[in-house]
């Protein structure tokens, strides 16, 4: 299973290199090997790996099965794209799913930010505690969060439904904005915050006007990542959900009696989905670090005509 | 976050009288799938590191401007459910599968031979699972690494191998820890990969605690169990915070 390359031959030449030989440790064509040709080749490898699954339910989304399990290729079509709302179960599954993952991140990006703000800038009694507890929350595995989190609803007498998946998603995408937003405000200038009191703005406007937007990037991308979380929850929502079923719950159901080839659709809008709000926040940053650039050297140049004339 | 509130309600029975005879009966009815889990994911983590590493060395090292486009593409399989994923590796891992059914007809397998439902199976689809938790916190770390550090030490005549031993191996260290936390603590947790891929001599830990909440409704039964898990990876987790810090893993978990 392991396809790490190996190459004793490489290491054993290197290490005994003569010591005496005081010139330059020549560039051997080995070490060139290692990093123009092996380990390119392995990340390749590597990265294939990783989409492999991918291609295969793309491919498999254009497929018209004969039966009832997708898993021989027949014939290309689009037949499950044009009856993609057949399954009335997985459509209402699919519509639950973006509703909560909606306002999971709605709630989470809230919470999240001044959770991060705070310890990203303050030290205050439990910050410790605190950033222990974010770290809990991501480092333990699902299964511990969701069995909790059920005790927990049950022991309150909370009916599950709705409102327990939703409550549990927010939890435990809250952690993951905080992180996103803590690393982006320890990095910020405290200075701007300052100046802008000084210069007579009240504590809101400064918030509104000079901390949000200089904090935004992190916030966007803790808001992506807990909508991605969301939607790909299966095993705390799989705890907390009753008698409803998200979109991965249907599609584990399912397993058993065989995959439709909507699931396998729908998959695919959502990967295209994500790809494109990842690539046009690239290109969103990337246009205003550009502009950023621009207007430094304007305003250099304005400087330098002052400073001459 | 009202995660560490959780644990004290967590003995709650359905009745609260301190029955902790749950416990005893857990380990008693249990400990070998404990054992089990414990050692899949030793397995899957040790695999991991060693696939991963490589790459996110190379990535960290000689991936230039490109870089990003790299760590995108180690992302991708996060835009695709979970779930999804995994059942299309059980679809690729068929009996006559895309995997198996070339490899059979060349005679290369024996006919009867199969992966669904192997330890094999399981170990594979977890490993797949987590690699990317795996390659971000190590990348994480060997991209912080001051590239002056590793021309330093070839000036100083040390071979390839001897830099990365002595220099680059011992400063990534941190996130290699991290990338063992962030892939050995949920694989333990995990059974969808084994209720998917696996068969009935693959349940781990989490299936048993799975069944017992959602199947049986033997809410104190099962909530012990959970809280034995959880009991023992906070432990390691404890350590592993009071010794090297947060920072790592909260960091490769941002990053991802």
């Amino acid at each position: 299973m392991s396809m790490r390359p190996e190459n004793p031959g490489a290491i054993a030449q290197s290490v005994g290199q003569p010591f005496g030989d005081l010139t330059p440790p020549p560039k051997t064509p080995s070490n060139k090997r290692w990093t123009r040709f092996i380990l390119p080749t392995y990340t390749t490898l590597f990265i294939l790996y990783l989409v492999i699954p991918i291609a295969v339910m793309i491919i498999f989304a254009f497929n018209t099965p004969a039966g009832r399990y997708n898993i021989k290729w027949e014939h290309a079509s689009l037949d499950a794209w044009r009856n993609l709302f057949s399954f009335p179960d997985l459509s209402t599954s699919l519509k639950l799913t973006l509703e909560v993952a909606f306002l999971a991140t709605i709630f989470a990006t809230i919470l999240g930010t001044f959770i991060g703000l705070a310890l990203g800038r303050y030290r205050f009694r439990g910050a410790g505690a605190m950033n222990f507890v974010i770290f809990l929350a991501i480092a333990s595995p699902e299964i511990v969060l969701g069995s909790s989190m059920l005790t927990m609803f049950v022991n309150a007498r909370v009916p599950q439904g709705f409102i327990t998946i939703l409550l549990a998603h927010v939890m435990f995408c809250v952690s993951f904005v905080a992180i996103t937003v803590r690393a982006r405000v320890s990095g910020m200038d405290r200075a701007l915050e300052e100046a802008a009191g000084d210069l007579g703005a009240d504590p809101r406007t400064t918030f509104f006007k000079v901390t949000l937007p200089l904090i935004l990037p992190g916030v966007i991308a803790g808001a992506l990542l807990a909508f991605a979380l969301s939607i790909d929850d299966y095993v705390i929502t799989n705890f907390v959900a009753g008698s409803k079923t998200t979109f991965p719950l249907w599609v584990f159901g399912a397993t058993r009696q065989g995959i439709p080839v909507q699931v396998n659709v729908m998959g695919t809008l959502l990967f295209a989905f994500g790809i494109l709000i990842v690539v046009a926040q690239l290109m969103a940053s990337r246009m205003r670090a550009r502009g950023d650039q621009k207007r430094l050297a304007q305003d250099k140049a304005r400087l330098a005509a002052a400073q001459t004339s | 976050m009202f995660y560490t509130s959780l644990q004290s309600g967590f003995i709650g029975d359905f009745r609260f009288n301190w029955h902790f005879a749950n416990y005893p009966n857990a380990i008693k009815l249990y400990g070998y799938i404990y054992v089990r889990s414990l050692a899949y994911a030793g397995v899957v983590t040790v695999l991991a590191l060693v696939l991963a590493y490589p790459v996110a060395y190379w990535i960290a090292f000689y991936g230039g401007r490109r870089k990003s486009v790299f760590l995108f593409l180690l992302l991708l399989p996060f835009f695709v459910s979970f779930i999804i994923r995994t059942v299309q590796w059980q679809f690729l891992l068929k009996d006559d599968g895309l995997i198996l059914g070339p490899l059979k007809r060349i005679g290369i397998l024996p006919d009867n031979y199969h992966v669904l439902g192997t330890s094999i199976a399981v170990i594979a689809g977890i490993t797949y699972n987590f690699l990317p938790f795996t390659a971000l916190p190590l990348y994480v770390a060997l991209e912080r690494i001051d590239k002056r550090l590793v021309e330093a030490g070839k000036d100083l005549y040390a071979s390839r191998f001897t830099t990365f031993r002595k220099v680059v191996w011992p400063l990534a260290l941190p996130g290699v820890f991290a990338a063992f936390l962030l892939t050995f603590v949920p694989a333990v947790g995990d059974y969808v990969n084994a209720s998917i891929l696996g068969g009935p001599g693959n349940t781990m830990i989490g299936n048993v605690i799975q069944s017992t909440f959602l199947t049986n409704f033997d809410y104190p039964i099962a909530a012990a169990m959970s809280f034995i898990l959880m009991a023992a990876l906070l432990v390691g987790a404890t350590i592993y915070a009071r010794v090297l810090g947060t920072e790592d893993v909260t960091a490769g978990a941002a990053a991802g």
